[in-house]
C-alpha cells in the first residue's frame, strides 16, 4: 500500500505534464486552424525545411 | 505563427526598413471561400509569395482566408489578380472590420477550461476505479479527499461560465439550463465533500467534474459555430471595402466613404459601385440599377440626374454632389428599415428552447420531489440532500447541452464546405421545414452578366466592324460582344478614328463612312424591350444586337433539385417580362411573376405564409430585402447587396447556386438527428432517474450513465459529417 504514496503523486505528475503540453499548444495557436494543419502535412513543400 | 525574418531574408531588405514598415497597411486579408484541399494552400501561398514585395503569406483552411505581410508598396489588386490567374476565387476582405482577437481568446479561454476539467476528469474517475473496485475505510477516504484536491479547483476553474450564467439569469428572475447545470454540479460537490468528511460511502466528484466537462465540450462546439457565423458575417461586411475618390481642390484623394459629407464632390470611375447618394454634376453615363430594382436595362445618368448609392456607373467618368453619406443615404435607411422589420418578425422557437423550457423545470421539481419524499420518510436530511443530488447529477443535461451544438457544427461544417455561411443558429431547422421556394431573376438565378444573341445573323463584314468597336469601350455589353466575337473567330475590321462618346457609344471611320454602336437613341434606332446594343454601319437600317443575361452556374441543377424534392418554385422578379419569361423557359418554371416591385414580393410571400406554406426566399438585391426578412427562411449571394446579406439567414460564398438543394437534404437530416439525440437522452433518463429516485445510484452508476449518453449523443451527431 505504501507503493500509493509514489504512484499517486507520479500518475498526477504524469497527468500535470499533459496538461502543461496542452496549454503550450493552445498558446502556439494550433488549434486556430485545424483543418489546414490536417491537409498541409499531405503536401511535399516543406518536407526538406519546415515552412519558413 | 510564421519567422518573418528567414522569409524577409529571401529579399533582404534592411533591417530598419522592416520595423519602419506599418504594419497595419501593410497586412492584406483576403477571402477564398473555394479553397479546399492540401493543394489549393500550397498554390495559393506560392501564388502570394510569388508577387513581388510580399514577405509572407499563410492561409487559414478553417476560415477559408489568407493573411499577407508585404511591404506598403504593395497593392491588394495584385495580389487578387495572381489568385485569379491560378483559378480562385478571391476577395478583399476589410481588416478593420474583422475583430478576430476578442473571439479567438473566448474560443481559448473555454478550450483551457475544457482541458483543465478534461484532466481533472481523467484523474478523478482512474482514482474512482479504486473506490468503485471495493476501497474501504481510510483507502477509500484517502482517494476520496485525493479527488476533492483534484476536483475542487478544477469545478471551481473550469465551471465558471456556468456560474456566470445562472448568476446572471437568476438575478434577472429566469431560469435557464445553466440554472440546474450549476446547481447540480455545486450540490454533488458540496455533498461530496461533506461524505468525505464524514467518512461516507458515497462521493460523486468523478460525476461532477465530468459533468463539467461534457458540458464544457457542449458550449465550445456551439461558441465555435456562433463564432464562424460571426467572424463570416463580419467578413461579408469587410468585403465591401468601402472608398470613394473625394475631390478636394481639383486633386483626387481616396478616403473612406464614412469621411463623406453632403456637399462633398466625388468622382465615379466607370465599373465602380455609387458610394453616397448624390446630383451628378458633370459627365454622362450608363447607370446599372440591377441590384437596386432588379432590372437588367441601364439607365442614362447625365447632369442634373439624382443617383444612389449601390447602383453602378458603366461607362463614363462622373463627377457628383454628394447629398445624403452613410447611415443617411437611401441604401442604409433601407437596412434599417429592414433591422426593424426583424426585430418584429414572429421569433422562431428553435428545439432546443422548447427541450430546455421542458426540462430546466422538470429537473427541479423531480429533485425537489425526492429530497421531501426521502426526507419526510427517513427524517434524514443527509439522505434527501444526496438523494436530489444523485437526481441532479443523473439527470444532468449534458446530452441535452451537446444534442443541438454538436449537430449544427456537423452541418454547417458539411454547408461550409459546400461553399455554404449558416448565419443563424436556427436557420437549418426551418430550412428543414421549407415546402416552397421563391428566386429572384437578376444577380440571383442569373449573374446579371450580358451575353449576346443572334451573332450568326450578322455578316462577316458587319461582325468585324463590331468586333473592332466594341474592344474600344469598357461597356459591359461591348466586353461581353468582344468576348463572344473572339471566340467564334472574327478578326477585327480596320478602323479609324475610334472614339468612345461615354454614355453613348463608341464610333468610328471606315473607308469614310462612320460606323457607331451604342444606346439606340443615338444610333437612331427604335429600342428593343430588352438590354440590347445597336450597330449603324453607315449605310442602310441599325441592327440591334439584343443581349440575354448569363444563367447562373448550378441554377439549372439546383431547380431540378428542388423539384425532384417536391417543393414548389417560384420566380419573382423586377425585371421586364420577356427577360423573366425567357429565364422561366430555359429554366423549365411554370409559375414566374415579372414587374414584381418589393411590396409585391412582400404580399406574394405573406399570401403563401397565410396559406401554410413555408417559404424559402433567395435572392440578392435591395428590392428582395424586404422579402428576405418576410420570408421564412432566406439565402443571398455573396454577391448580393449588405442589405440582402444582413436580412438573409444562409449566405452562398461562392458563384454556384446547386449547393441550395443539398443544403435542405442536410438540413432534414440535422433535424432529425437532433430529434435522435433527444430521444437518446429521454432514454437514457428515463432508465437512470428511477434508480437514483430509489437511491440506488451509486457513483459508478451515474458515471456511467453521464458518459454513455453524452458519447453516444456526439457519435451520433457525426454521423452527419
Amino acid at each position: 500500500m505504501e507503493m500509493l504514496s509514489y504512484l499517486i503523486p507520479i500518475s498526477l505528475t504524469l497527468g500535470a505534464l499533459g496538461l502543461a503540453g496542452f496549454f503550450w499548444t493552445l498558446k502556439r495557436g494550433q488549434y486556430d486552424d485545424p483543418e489546414g494543419d490536417a491537409n498541409r502535412i499531405l503536401s511535399p513543400d516543406y518536407d526538406d525545411k519546415p515552412k519558413p | 505563427m510564421a519567422n518573418v525574418s528567414a522569409s524577409s531574408a529571401r529579399e533582404a531588405p534592411p533591417a530598419r526598413e522592416l520595423t519602419t514598415v506599418d504594419l497595419k497597411n501593410a497586412d492584406h486579408l483576403i477571402s477564398l471561400p473555394n479553397i479546399h484541399c492540401a493543394a489549393c494552400i500550397s498554390n495559393v501561398e506560392k501564388g502570394l509569395m510569388a508577387v513581388p514585395g510580399v514577405r509572407n503569406a499563410r492561409v487559414n483552411l478553417t476560415r477559408k482566408r489568407a493573411m499577407v505581410e508585404a511591404d506598403s508598396g504593395v497593392r491588394i489588386d495584385a495580389l487578387l489578380s495572381a489568385l485569379e490567374r491560378k483559378g480562385y476565387e478571391a476577395y478583399e476582405l476589410d481588416p478593420a472590420q474583422l475583430s478576430p482577437g476578442g473571439a479567438d481568446r473566448t474560443a481559448r479561454d473555454l478550450l483551457m477550461r475544457m482541458g483543465v476539467a478534461g484532466f481533472g476528469m481523467m484523474n478523478v474517475m482512474l482514482l474512482s476505479v479504486a473506490v468503485w473496485s471495493g476501497a474501504e475505510d481510510a483507502t477509500r477516504d484517502m482517494f476520496h479527499w485525493i479527488s476533492a484536491m483534484i476536483a475542487l479547483p478544477v469545478i471551481a476553474f473550469s465551471a465558471q461560465p456556468f456560474f456566470l450564467n445562472a448568476w446572471s439569469a437568476l438575478k434577472a428572475g429566469r431560469l435557464n439550463m445553466d440554472v440546474p447545470i450549476s446547481l447540480a454540479i455545486l450540490l454533488a460537490a458540496g455533498m461530496s465533500l461533506y461524505e468525505t468528511a464524514r467518512s461516507g460511502e458515497y462521493a460523486y466528484f468523478d460525476a461532477a467534474v465530468a459533468l463539467t466537462f461534457f458540458l464544457l465540450a457542449g458550449r465550445y462546439l456551439d461558441f465555435r459555430t456562433r463564432a464562424t457565423a460571426r467572424s463570416a458575417a463580419q467578413e461579408l461586411a469587410a468585403l465591401e471595402v468601402p472608398r470613394a475618390l473625394k475631390l478636394i481642390g481639383g486633386a483626387e484623394v481616396t478616403v473612406p466613404v464614412a469621411e463623406l459629407a453632403p456637399g462633398d464632390l466625388i468622382r465615379v470611375v466607370p465599373g465602380a459601385r455609387l458610394p453616397a447618394d448624390g446630383e451628378i454634376v458633370a459627365g454622362r453615363s450608363e447607370i446599372d440599377r440591377s441590384l437596386l430594382t432588379g432590372e437588367t436595362l441601364p439607365v442614362l445618368g447625365e447632369t442634373g440626374s439624382q443617383v444612389t448609392a449601390g447602383e453602378v456607373n458603366l461607362t463614363g467618368l462622373l463627377t457628383i454632389r454628394v447629398t445624403a453619406a452613410g447611415v443617411d443615404s437611401a441604401l442604409h435607411r433601407m437596412a434599417d428599415l429592414v433591422a426593424v422589420a426583424e426585430t418584429a418578425r414572429s421569433k422562431y422557437t428553435s428545439l432546443a428552447d422548447k427541450a430546455a423550457g421542458l426540462y430546466a423545470p422538470g429537473v427541479h421539481i423531480l429533485a425537489l420531489l425526492a429530497a421531501i419524499g426521502w426526507w419526510v420518510a427517513t427524517g434524514d436530511l443527509r439522505i434527501a440532500l444526496n438523494i436530489a443530488s444523485a437526481v441532479l447529477i443523473i439527470t444532468c443535461p449534458c446530452a441535452l447541452g451537446l444534442a443541438v451544438p454538436a449537430v449544427v457544427t456537423a452541418a454547417s461544417g458539411r454547408l461550409f464546405r459546400k461553399g455554404m455561411l449558416i448565419k443563424n443558429g436556427t436557420a437549418l431547422e426551418r430550412l428543414a421545414e421549407v415546402d416552397t421556394v421563391i428566386f429572384d431573376k437578376t444577380g440571383t438565378l442569373t449573374m446579371g452578366a450580358p451575353e449576346p444573341l443572334g451573332l450568326e445573323q450578322l455578316d462577316d463584314h458587319q461582325r468585324g466592324v463590331a468586333l473592332a468597336l466594341a474592344s474600344a469601350s469598357a461597356h459591359p455589353l461591348s466586353v461581353s460582344l468582344a468576348r463572344s466575337l473572339r471566340a467564334a473567330g472574327v478578326l477585327p475590321a480596320d478602323l479609324d478614328d475610334l472614339a468612345e462618346c461615354p454614355g453613348d457609344g463608341v464610333s468610328a471611320l471606315l473607308d469614310g463612312r462612320t460606323v457607331r454602336l451604342g444606346r439606340a437613341p443615338w444610333i437612331g434606332a427604335d429600342p428593343l424591350d430588352q438590354t440590347a446594343t445597336y450597330l449603324s454601319m453607315g449605310e442602310g437600317p441599325p441592327i440591334a444586337i439584343a443581349f440575354h443575361d448569363q444563367m447562373r452556374t448550378g441554377a439549372v441543377e439546383v431547380v431540378a433539385g428542388l423539384k425532384a424534392q417536391g417543393k414548389s418554385v417560384i420566380l419573382l422578379s423586377g425585371d421586364t417580362d420577356a427577360a423573366v419569361a425567357a429565364v422561366a423557359a430555359q429554366l423549365g418554371l411554370e409559375t414566374a411573376r415579372a414587374n414584381c416591385r418589393p411590396e409585391d414580393k412582400v404580399a406574394e410571400i405573406a399570401t403563401l405564409t397565410d396559406a401554410g406554406h413555408r417559404v424559402l426566399m433567395v435572392g440578392d438585391g435591395l428590392n428582395d430585402t424586404a422579402a428576405l426578412s418576410a420570408a421564412h427562411v432566406s439565402i443571398s449571394p455573396a454577391t448580393a447587396l449588405d442589405a440582402a446579406r444582413v436580412a438573409s439567414d444562409i449566405v452562398l460564398l461562392g458563384n454556384d447556386l446547386a449547393p441550395i438543394a443539398e443544403a435542405m437534404e442536410t438540413a432534414r437530416m440535422s433535424t432529425r438527428r437532433i430529434r435522435e439525440n433527444f430521444t437518446i437522452s429521454t432514454v437514457y433518463n428515463v432508465l437512470a432517474v428511477p434508480l437514483a429516485i430509489a437511491g440506488l445510484a451509486t457513483p459508478l452508476i451515474a458515471a456511467l450513465a453521464m458518459s454513455s449518453s453524452s458519447i453516444t449523443v456526439s457519435l451520433n451527431s457525426l454521423r452527419l459529417r
